[in-house]
C-alpha cells in the first residue's frame, strides 16, 4: 500500500503552496478520507429514511445500512453484533456506563479506580458518581514507566475495589496499556473493567473477546469517520442486566397508559430516538477504509514518524520530550523558554497543525510538571517530508513572535 | 516614550512585559475585588484584581498562569489603568478593544498597549489579548 496513493483521497492533504497544510493533531481528530464522506452523501442523496420506520424500500435499505455498519463494528474489534451500542461518542459511552451500571450495581464506599493520565471524559463522570452517591474514586499515581502497571494495579486493589476504568492508549503520553493482563488482574479480584480505546481503536487491533473487557469505548472521528458518532461495547449480559439510559422511540416495543413499558431488546434499547443515520453509515465506511489500508501499514508508517520526528527533536537542545518511550504516535514536548500556546501559534504561522494545552488531562499536570504542552500525533498519511516540515519549524521555535508580526 | 511603528520595538516591549511582568500579585484589600478568567481551551488561567475607592482605581493587579500575549497584554494593562478614573479607565479598555476588533480607536490613550494593533492578523491570539482586558472591563462594570 502506498502512502502517496493514499493520501490522494484525502482532499486536504492535496492543497500546495500557501494553502498547503502539515496536519499532526490526529489524537484530536483524523481527516476524513473522500470514500467516508460520499459514503455519507449517498444516503443523504439516495435513502434518507429513519430506519425501522416505515413499510417503503427506502426504510428498508438504510435499515440494511446500519446493520451493515453495526455488523463492520463488531468484527472490528471482534464482538458479537447486538454488543454494540452506536453512541454520540466515548464521552457518552462512559457516561451511559457510569449511570446505567455502575451507580447501579455500585454501593456507597465502593471504589472505582482510574488512572492520573485519564482524559476528562473517564475522570468527570466518575467524579460525579463520588459527589452524588458516595461512590469513591481512587486515582493511581502513575511511576516513570507512564503506565498502569499490573503491580501498581494489584497494590491499589482493596476489598471495595468494583470497577476499573483505564485508556488503553493515553492521549498525552502514548503508551499502551497491557489490557489483557489488566484486565485479568482486576477480574480475579471481582472488579468489572471498562477501557478507554479513543485513541488506540484508530491505531491497533482490539479484540474484545480475547482481552475479555466488560466495556470499551471509542469514537468514530479518531479512526477516519464522522464526528458525532462513537461505540460503546459491553458484554451482552450486561448489557442485559443495565437501565435505559435515555427513553423514547426506537427504544420501546410498548408502553400503555397503565405505565407499563415493554422495551426493545438490546442493543437498541440504549438507542433511543432518530440515531445519527449517515455518520453510522460514515463510521462503517471508515472501519472499511482502514481495513483496506491494513493495520502492517498502520504501524510501519507511525513509527516511521515517530522514529524519525524524535531522532530530530533529540538534536534540537531547548526540546524536551516527555514521552520517549512510548508505543503510540504521540509525541509530547515543550520548547525551553516558550509557552506551549506562544510554540503552537509559531506552528500555526508555519500552517503545521500542533496542539498545545492540558489535552484534557488535568490531572497530569503535577505528574509532568509543567503547566502544558505540545503534542505532536500522525497518522498512516503523514509523510517524513512533513515531519521534516515540522522540525524545521521546531528549530525556530523561540522566534515565536515572528508569527505575531507577519 | 518609544515609537512602536517598529516591529522590532514592539516585539521588546511584549517581551519585557512577559518576562517582567508588573503588578503580578494578589491585592489583599477588602474593597478590592476580583475575577477569574481561565478557559476551556487553552491553558491561560488568570484571577484579575481591582481595587477601585471613590471612582479612581487605587490599584490594578493580577495572578495566575498565562501565554506571551495574555501576560503582556495583561501587564501592560495595569499600568495603564492605576490612578485612572473608572470612566477613563473603562475609554482607555474600549480603545483596546477596538483596536483589537478593527475598529476606529483613539491610540493617544493606549500608550504601549499599541503593540497589539496587529493581533487581528492571528485569530487565535485575540482571546490571549483580551482575557485580561474584558476581566478589568467586567470588574469596571460591577462598579457600577
Amino acid at each position: 500500500m502506498n502512502i502517496d496513493t493514499l493520501r490522494n483521497d484525502f482532499p486536504l492533504l492535496q492543497k500546495t503552496g500557501d494553502e498547503r497544510l502539515v496536519y499532526f493533531d490526529n489524537a484530536a481528530t483524523a481527516l476524513k478520507p473522500k470514500q467516508v464522506i460520499e459514503a455519507m452523501n449517498a444516503y443523504y442523496f439516495d435513502y434518507p429514511a429513519n430506519p425501522g420506520r416505515g413499510e417503503y424500500d427506502l426504510v428498508y435499505r438504510a435499515d440494511q445500512a446500519v446493520h451493515a455498519a453495526r455488523d463492520k463494528v463488531a468484527q472490528f474489534i471482534h464482538a458479537d453484533v447486538h454488543e454494540i451500542v452506536f453512541t454520540s461518542g466515548t464521552t457518552m459511552g462512559i457516561n451511559l456506563v457510569a449511570d446505567a451500571f455502575v451507580r447501579k450495581h455500585l454501593k456507597k464506599g465502593d471504589e472505582i479506580l482510574i488512572t492520573e493520565s485519564e482524559h476528562a471524559a473517564n475522570v468527570l463522570p466518575w467524579y460525579v458518581l463520588q459527589e452524588r452517591y458516595g461512590i469513591v474514586v481512587k486515582i493511581i499515581a502513575l511511576d516513570a514507566q507512564q503506565r498502569l502497571t499490573p503491580s501498581m494495579l494489584k497494590a491499589a486493589i482493596t476489598t471495595q475495589s468494583k470497577f476499573l476504568a483505564f485508556s488503553d492508549v493515553s492521549n498525552v503520553l502514548g503508551t499502551k496499556s497491557d489490557t489483557k493482563t489488566l484486565t485479568k488482574i482486576a477480574h480475579e479480584h471481582g472488579l468489572w473493567v471498562l477501557v478507554d480505546a479513543a485513541q488506540s481503536a484508530p491505531h491497533f487491533p482490539i479484540d474484545v473477546h480475547q482481552s475479555d473487557v466488560d466495556f470499551l469505548v471509542f469514537s468514530g472521528h479518531k479512526l477516519c469517520g464522522p464526528t458525532g458518532i462513537g461505540v460503546l461495547y459491553a458484554k451482552r449480559t450486561h448489557l442485559e442486566a443495565m437501565d435505559p439510559y435515555l427513553m423514547g422511540g426506537g427504544m420501546s416495543l410498548k408502553y400503555a397508559k397503565d405505565f407499563s413499558i415493554r422495551l426493545a431488546p438490546i442493543p437498541e434499547r440504549f438507542e433511543a430516538g432518530t440515531q445519527p443515520i449517515a455518520e453510522i453509515i460514515g463510521l462503517g465506511a471508515a472501519i472499511d477504509y482502514l481495513r483496506h489500508v491494513g493495520w502492517q501499514v498502520i504501524h510501519e508508517q507511525e513509527r516511521r514518524l515517530r522514529e524519525h520526528a524524535l531522532n530530530g527533536l533529540k538534536k534540537i537542545p531547548f526540546v524536551k520530550v516527555y514521552n520517549p518511550n512510548a508505543e503510540a504516535g504521540i509525541i509530547t514536548f515543550n520548547l525551553e523558554g516558550v509557552f506551549p500556546q506562544d510554540a503552537a501559534t509559531h506552528y500555526n504561522a508555519h500552517r503545521i497543525a500542533i496542539r498545545s494545552g492540558q489535552h484534557c488531562v488535568r490531572n497530569l499536570v503535577d505528574y509532568l510538571q509543567t503547566d502544558g504542552t505540545l503534542r505532536w500525533s500522525c497518522y498512516f498519511y503523514n509523510t517524513i517530508e512533513e515531519v521534516d516540515l515540522f522540525l524545521e519549524a521546531t528549530k525556530k521555535g523561540q522566534d515565536f513572535l515572528d508569527a505575531f508580526f507577519r | 516614550m518609544p515609537s512602536f511603528d517598529n516591529p522590532m520595538i514592539m516585539r521588546q516591549v511584549i517581551m519585557d512585559h512577559y518576562e517582567h511582568p508588573r503588578n503580578k500579585r494578589v491585592i489583599d484589600h477588602p474593597l478590592a475585588r476580583s475575577k477569574r478568567m481561565d478557559t476551556s481551551g487553552c491553558i491561560d488561567d488568570i484571577v484579575v484584581y481591582l481595587h477601585v475607592e471613590k471612582d479612581v482605581i487605587r490599584d490594578v493587579s493580577y495572578e495566575g498562569v498565562a501565554c506571551t500575549i495574555s501576560t503582556a497584554s495583561t501587564s501592560i494593562m495595569t499600568e495603564l489603568l492605576v490612578g485612572k478614573t473608572t470612566l477613563e479607565a473603562t475609554n482607555i479598555i474600549d480603545a483596546y478593544l477596538n483596536m483589537i476588533y478593527e475598529r476606529p480607536y483613539d491610540a493617544s490613550i493606549l500608550g504601549e498597549a499599541v503593540v497589539f494593533m496587529y493581533t487581528y492578523k492571528q485569530a487565535s491570539r485575540i482571546k490571549c489579548a483580551t482575557l485580561g482586558w474584558t476581566g478589568a472591563q467586567a470588574l469596571l462594570k460591577e462598579e457600577h
